[in-house]
């Protein structure tokens, strides 16, 4: 049988600690850019200019048949060599976690643009209507009437989707940046130890996911009798 | 930027000598499409079991269920597929990892990304499963019990036809995510369309060519299932119900 020798992790926990700084920050600025960009391709999708509407169909379409380990070998392949003779950037520069930001937010982008759309359709017509009735122009209604409302109802699924993503970006792994699994990996294979520290990854990664679904539970609840 | 084009290159005799590069690109088509379809098998059977276990009032299987369910949604793909891969056959019994690992190494990463495969998606479809027998009006159930059918064939007989049916445009989706989940099994060398692809660039040079083939790959396979997962929908629809016929 094998023999657990868990030795490597207390000594390893700062090099853990930086990947998961990584980790948080490819997820927070992907939830952050994700929204916004998904809120402008929601409405644009929603708007009667048909340029944009397919535009946004298109773009949301894309993003959504391509695996996401496919979009992350572009951001790393390619996006990088192509930005940088755009923009005379020495090549050998390390770009990957810049790569890595710009391929989690536009993919994100996608889906929580459908999450938006279906959550700004959840509105009742009626709202648009009196906003227009009381003089509101398009960008208004949508500002001051609806999305305060669609947003209230998508915080839950806005929440669970950013879970799924700090998940997703354990496939950094492509590019050898190391996030938090990536450092695991590499600290297991340094010391020969892969299978403890593959097991104090997953231990870790559910602890975190589980404990953020529960609280999502509890919030949807709370919103949901309000 | 000055890029030379050229899609001829999928037509050069490959490095392997024996191929071209499109032959490399087709195997790893036809090992996404195997492994995928595998996995699904996999998906829907446990899938369905778990999730019908979810809705049993015996706490001890349905809490089995939901430990289940949490377990395998809320750790990443990847971490999964490195545990199956790499952990799994250090735990077995010495002998028996021994044997497994002298097989051919292309089937123990076929094998592992299966298992990985079908049981991550299977989690996914038994919420689906379960929300589609929770959607189910009460009445039906007390109905079946209320003519004397006993929980087991109430569920055989009543709630699961409705439910099954119900819950295929839902499934439509975890179906296409099978196929795009599938390249995250790059990752441990398995050459589906993805690894395919990360070789063609090592090896032609031509990256754009390489990468666009195979990013339309994806989305013929997506753009595929969903027109006939569409048609199936139709058929199976419920009369009735919105979307029904």
């Amino acid at each position: 049988m094998y023999e657990f020798d868990w030795s490597s992790i207390p000594g390893a926990l700062p090099f853990l600690w930086d990947g998961m700084k990584v980790t948080l920050v490819i997820t927070f600025q992907a939830v952050l850019i994700g929204i916004v960009w998904g809120t402008l391709l929601a409405m644009m999708r929603l708007s009667p200019i048909k340029a944009l509407s397919w535009f946004a169909a298109g773009y949301v379409n894309l993003f959504r048949a391509v695996p996401l380990v496919m979009v992350l070998l572009w951001f790393f392949l390619i996006v990088p060599e192509f930005v940088g003779q755009l923009f005379n950037i020495p090549r050998g520069t390390d770009m990957r976690l810049s790569s890595a930001m710009a391929g989690f937010a536009l993919f994100e982008s996608a889906y929580y643009s459908e999450i938006i759309r279906a959550g700004i359709q959840s509105v009742p017509k009626g709202q648009i209507s009196a906003a227009s009735a009381l003089g509101m122009n398009y960008g208004q209604a949508m500002r001051l009437v609806v999305l305060p409302q669609a947003f209230r109802n998508m915080v839950p699924l806005l929440l669970t989707q950013g879970i799924i993503l700090f998940q997703d970006t354990s496939l950094v792994y492509v590019s050898a940046l190391a996030d938090f699994f990536g450092a695991a990996y590499k600290v297991g294979d340094r010391d020969g130890r892969l299978v403890e520290m593959l097991l104090f990854a997953g231990v870790v990664y559910f602890v975190i996911c589980f404990s953020a679904s529960q609280l999502v539970k509890r919030l949807q609840k709370k919103y949901s009798t309000a | 930027m000055n890029y030379q084009w050229n899609w001829g290159v999928f037509l050069q005799p490959s490095a392997s000598g024996d191929d071209t590069y499109l032959g490399w690109m087709f195997a790893g088509f036809k090992m996404t499409i195997g492994l995928s379809l595998s996995a699904w098998v996999i998906a829907l059977l446990l899938g369905a079991l778990v999730g019908v276990l979810r809705t049993v009032p015996n706490k001890v299987l349905a809490g089995f269920a939901t430990a289940y369910v949490e377990m395998f949604r809320n750790v990443p793909l990847l971490v999964q597929l490195f545990i199956w891969y790499f952990v799994l056959p250090e735990l077995l019994p010495t002998s028996i990892g021994d044997a497994y690992k002298q097989t051919n190494p292309v089937m123990q990463q076929f094998l592992a990304s299966m298992v990985c495969l079908g049981l991550f998606t299977s989690a996914r479809v038994a919420e689906q499963v379960r929300a589609g027998i929770n959607s189910l009006p009460r009445g039906q159930k007390n109905a079946g019990l209320a003519l004397g059918f006993t929980l087991p064939q109430t569920y055989r007989f009543v709630m699961l036809p409705m439910a099954f049916r119900l819950v295929v445009p839902p499934l439509t989706s975890e179906f296409l995510n099978i196929f795009k989940n599938s390249a995250v099994c790059s990752t441990i060398g398995l050459l589906e369309l993805a690894a395919q692809g990360r070789q063609l660039v090592d090896y032609t040079a031509q990256p754009f060519e390489s990468f666009i083939a195979v990013t339309l790959s994806y989305i013929i396979i997506n753009v595929t299932v969903m027109t006939l997962m569409h048609k199936f929908e139709r058929r199976i629809s419920v009369p009735g119900y919105i979307g029904g016929k």
